[in-house]
């Protein structure tokens, strides 16, 4: 059976004079050329399609895709749980409140993001929430400014280093280079963790502070935390916290226990708010105190009862970004919140950590666990013996497409050669997690008697391994006309 | 309380086992004990559907949201034809990650493609990226890429920028150690071309917003030749809906298109989540930030689309990458390019013509009006404009309010000590509404 | 075979000089490394650069490598020939320079022998 096949892009089914808009007839006297002919020009070249094609035309992409409600997607660091269907219906509720319409007119908008934000403190044990940022790494990169505008402040302005662990999302260092940090690159040690001595010998009068996730990007927990914070701030500089691994912790421990004084939070990974293919997600970053001062303007605020946002702030590191935030994502979130619970949340936790272990111990024996011991919400593998015939984490990935998964997050962390970081998530049963052991069990298998057939995956998809070399060489990134 | 977990109490007690513990608590011993949390998470206990409907009801009827707008600033109500938000919430589309593994994901992998077509048709560019997240970070990213092409620290924008807009650059602009200099607005209302022509000599770029935000419409052509005379970059900050009308950027010499795309689709949803679009000359490409999907074949040579140009992203450059963005606005992205599938040329021009015609005719109402009098009468606009009176715009907005209406938006928000206020019209106000709203700025006082 | 005619650097490129100028590239084992080349930054003509400046970037589709030069001094000629044809790198190494500079001052301690690269390659791995 031949299972690839193309389908017409939105320009290759255009056909001339065909229209699916549909608006009334304009109300109002006409007025005779209201813009000069040098500043208007022709229809733009869009494609003329009916609604019917339009709508055969997205629901056969969608048939080419893959999501959480077709199946099970382990991929670390990115937390793809179950999207509850109420959380999606509660946005439109507010669909037509303006922005910039008056406090009095947004009341209840306002009220639901003082509640989330309340909530967010609690989980975190931070002192106060930003909802303002549109991502994780938005949310890092105002983290980072907040932290050099705090130097700053105390005419430390020789802070400019940022040290980031080699472990560590590609954001992390990119979001520091951003808010203009030198960043310092420390090894980790044998067993995943900060090398104490080696974040000793990396401090001086020069350190601005430290980003961290934990636990790690290899799943494990960094239990010298308090340590480090010692060594952070006995230094003079600040503890930054990567909030994308904050499904293994939730009711157990919090960063602002930690010692942590700034971090962010991925609604779309740890609050199930969906990932929409790649966005819209939320980055609220919470901070100690000490940091007040210097967030996002505006802050969100209340008084005699009536919330509002105060723009008044002279140390704020001013905007990031227009009005106040990804405000839906920020609806489903708090109603995620308020349908878990406390409990909710920690059971949430608890069954991450416990899938993500269940996998491991099962994997153990046919692929190399990276650190042998009790993993939190992920855990990293690698092919182990199975190289020796031939047989790379890739082949690996693609033979799971075929077996009806989506692979985990491969060749990450980079400091695990042929990594494959799998987070299950506590929204899977363990009929789900079997399945994929079987399928991981049996793949193994494949590769040790006929590697071929898994260089040849995925064979049941639309398309097979798409030539990316070609791509980037010649880069076609837009359709055209002549094609 | 809610629960997403399937396994029950037995079956986790059995996975428990088979990991070789016997309690939950010790999956966590890891975790230092004086860290943890010793008391439960002080929340509500967890809410039932119809409890967490009612909560959100009771959040909504506490906003006054169901009335006609005439403020627009940045975000737009147009009409949004059904079929968007059917479409673009197909769960293979929300509930999938960004794609990385092509061969699962060539329904979205196309998508964005596509996306990327329509927005360089719109803005007359050879390239776009899959989206950033806003407006107002399109424009800071552009100022970001301008610096790397032209490997100067200055930027330039308009005082007419989007004040959110402004902020934000400047924000970015501090922190990445450049220059963000405003050029003011000459009596017109429009660019000040001698103050940005003195200003011009080493700067990256020019951030030109057309319309901009007091509604008027610049000429890019000219403002572009200006700038390149110069040898820095024309970067044109776009309202979407006027490009329906309005000369493309591309074809005016404009370097690069940046934007808020809110109006292609998006409601108003109190400021989120928009979208950013970004889109450049062919020559600038590589200097884009963010995911773009290219075209390419698989080994049997069948069309497929793959993420390309990852080696300029934070992944795999990290601290040397040009931005640090992963996450986008995907979904709105596809909101966006369904949003132009369905209204195609000439609905989208129908949108633009509406909204001009329709503002148009309600600014000659409102100058009518005792007292009240356009700010700028001799320049063009599209669909927005700025009305002076002698009475104090805050109490205007209160009274327009009582009739049901969501007047202009008083410009001190803008500009301290600014009383002016700035009207929008779309295809979406009646006349009737418009009728409503010169009735209440009539009554005296 | 590495070839002698040339001095190495331990971030796998390599320096021919002649006269007074330096043409820098990359090694066979550092083409090896990244796969498949995308896509090769140039300088600008006329830049300056520092020793141990980044002055080239080499991409691969998923992996970049600054190219370092252990020559002080001004860029005289890019190779452009790799704007259109980045594989030229993987092709042929040694034949395809990716920058030159006219030099003021050269890192001698920097560069070692053939000999000695392919020692240092045998020791990393």
């Amino acid at each position: 059976m031949n299972s690839r096949s193309t389908i017409p892009l939105l320009f290759e089914r255009s056909r001339k004079g065909r229209k699916a808009f549909d608006l009334p007839p304009i109300d109002v006297p006409k007025t005779e050329h209201p813009i000069p002919a040098g500043l208007t020009g022709g229809e733009p070249p869009l494609p003329e399609l009916s609604e019917v094609e339009v709508v055969r035309h997205y629901t056969a992409l969608a048939r080419r895709n893959f999501g959480v409600d077709d199946g099970f997607y382990p991929l670390g660091s990115c937390t793809m749980k179950y999207n509850p269907k109420i959380n999606e219906e509660m946005p439109s509720l507010f669909e037509d409140i303006h922005p910039l319409c008056d406090f009095e007119t947004a009341q209840g908008a306002l009220d639901m993001m003082l509640g989330l934000e309340k909530a967010l403190c609690e989980i975190t044990g931070m002192d106060k929430f930003t909802l303002q940022p549109a991502a994780g790494a938005h949310g890092e990169l105002t983290g980072l400014m907040m932290i050099k505008a705090y130097h700053e402040a105390n005419n430390q302005h020789e802070r400019n280093i940022m040290i980031v662990p080699d472990s560590a999302h590609g954001t992390n260092p990119a979001s520091a280079a951003m808010a203009g940090f030198k960043v310092l690159e420390i090894k980790s040690a044998p067993d995943g963790g900060v090398d104490l001595e080696a974040l000793k010998a990396a401090v001086n009068e020069k350190t601005a502070g430290l980003m961290l996730t934990n636990p790690s990007t290899l799943g494990l927990f960094e239990s010298n935390i308090k340590e480090i914070a010692q060594i952070v701030h006995g230094a003079g500089g600040l503890l930054y916290y990567d909030g994308a691994n904050l499904n293994a912790i939730m009711g157990i421990v919090r960063p602002g226990d930690m010692g942590f004084d700034v971090m962010h939070l991925n609604l779309h990974k740890t609050f199930s708010t969906p990932h929409g293919g790649g966005g819209p997600g939320a980055g609220p970053v919470g901070v100690k105190k000490g940091l007040m001062p210097y967030l996002p303007k505006p802050v969100l605020a209340e008084k005699d009862g009536k919330a509002f946002f105060d723009y008044e702030r002279t140390m704020s590191i001013g905007k990031v970004k227009s009005f106040y935030g990804n405000f839906d994502v920020l609806v489903k979130a708090y109603a995620y919140i308020l349908s878990l619970g406390g409990e909710g949340l920690r059971e949430a936790s608890e069954n991450a950590v416990l899938n993500a272990n269940y996998i491991q111990k099962k994997l153990s024996g046919t692929y190399h666990i990276e650190h042998d011991r009790l993993c939190m919400h992920e855990c990293v593998i690698t092919p182990g013996e199975l190289s020796k015939y031939g047989i790379h984490t890739l082949d690996i990935a693609k033979a799971l497409i075929d077996r009806g998964f989506h692979p985990p997050t491969i060749y990450f962390p980079l400091i695990v050669k042929e990594a494959m970081m799998i987070e299950p998530t506590e929204t899977e049963s363990r009929e789900t997690l079997d399945a994929f052991v079987d399928a991981m069990l049996e793949i193994a298998e494949i590769a040790k008697a006929d590697p071929e057939a898994l260089h040849a995956a995925p064979v049941t998809t639309p398309v097979g391994r798409p030539d990316d070399v070609a791509a980037a060489r010649k880069p076609v990134v837009r359709w055209e006309e002549n094609e | 309380m809610r629960s997403y977990v399937p396994n029950t109490e037995p079956e986790r007690q059995a996975m428990l086992k088979e990991i070789g513990l016997s309690e939950t608590e010790e999956l966590f011993s890891d975790i230092p004990r004086n860290l943890r949390l010793s008391r439960p998470l002080d929340l509500d206990k967890g809410k039932s559907e119809i409890e967490v409907r009612r909560i959100f009801k009771a959040f909504a009827e506490n906003c006054e949201s169901s009335m006609p707008v005439f403020r627009g600033a940045g975000a737009y109500r147009h009409y949004i034809p059904s079929v968007v938000p059917k479409l673009s919430m197909h769960s293979a589309f929300y509930t999938a990650y960004t794609p990385y593994q092509p061969e699962m994901s060539q329904g979205m992998l196309q998508a964005i493609f596509e996306y990327q077509t329509l927005i360089c048709q719109l803005t007359g560019m050879d390239a776009s990226n899959a989206s950033v997240y806003d407006g107002a970070t399109a424009a800071a990213e552009s100022m970001l890429m301008a610096r790397d092409i032209k490997r100067r620290r200055k930027i330039l924008y308009s005082a007419g920028l989007h004040p959110d807009v402004q902020e934000t650059l400047k924000t970015y602009a501090r922190f990445a150690g450049m220059q963000a200099v405003s050029v003011p607005l000459f009596k017109d209302g429009l660019t000040d071309r001698e103050a940005l022509v003195k200003e011009l000599k080493d700067s990256a770029g020019f951030i030109l917003p057309v319309p901009n935000f007091y509604g008027l419409i610049e000429n890019q052509a000219e403002i572009a030749d200006l700038v390149h005379e110069q040898d820095g970059l024309l970067i044109s900050y776009l309202n979407p809906i006027s490009l329906g009308l309005l000369k493309r950027p591309g074809d005016s010499g404009a370097d690069i298109a940046i934007g808020e795309g809110q109006p292609l689709g998006m409601p108003l949803s109190y400021g989120g989540p928009y979208l950013g679009f970004m889109a450049c000359k062919a020559k600038f490409t590589r200097n884009l930030p963010g995911r773009i999907s290219g075209e390419t074949t698989d080994a049997d040579g069948n069309r497929a689309y793959v993420l390309t140009l990852q080696a300029r992203e934070q992944h795999i450059r990290r601290d040397k990458a040009a931005s640090n963005i992963c996450s986008n606005q995907m979904l709105c992205a596809i909101t966006a390019s369904i949003y132009l599938a369905v209204m195609g040329p000439g609905g989208l021009r129908e949108a633009a013509v509406q909204s001009t015609q329709k503002a148009h005719y309600l600014a000659e109402k409102i100058s009518s009006v005792k007292g009240m009098r356009l700010r700028y009468p001799n320049t063009p606009f599209f669909n927005e404009f700025v009305v002076d009176s002698d009475r104090d715009a805050k109490k205007i907005d209160k009274l327009v309010k009582d009739r049901g209406l969501i007047g202009g938006l008083p410009l001190s928000y803008a500009n301290k000590g600014d009383n002016g206020i700035l009207y929008c019209v779309t295809e979406m106000n009646s006349k009737s509404e418009m009728d409503t709203l010169i009735s209440a700025l009539e009554v005296s006082k | 075979m590495t070839p002698n005619d040339r001095k190495y650097t331990k971030e796998h490129e390599w320096v021919k000089i002649n006269g007074s100028i330096a043409e820098i590239g990359i090694t066979d084992h550092a083409q090896q490394a990244l796969g498949d080349i995308v896509f090769v930054e140039l300088p600008n003509i006329d830049d300056t650069v520092s020793a141990g400046d980044s002055a080239a970037v080499v991409e691969s589709v998923k992996a970049v490598s600054n190219i370092y030069t252990a020559a002080e001094g001004r860029i005289v000629e890019v190779n452009e020939s790799l704007d259109e044809r980045p594989e030229l790198l993987n092709e042929n190494p040694y034949e395809n320079f990716i920058f030159k500079v006219e030099f003021t001052k050269v890192d001698e301690n920097a560069l070692i022998s053939a000999e000695e690269y392919d020692a240092f390659v045998e020791s990393e791995a």
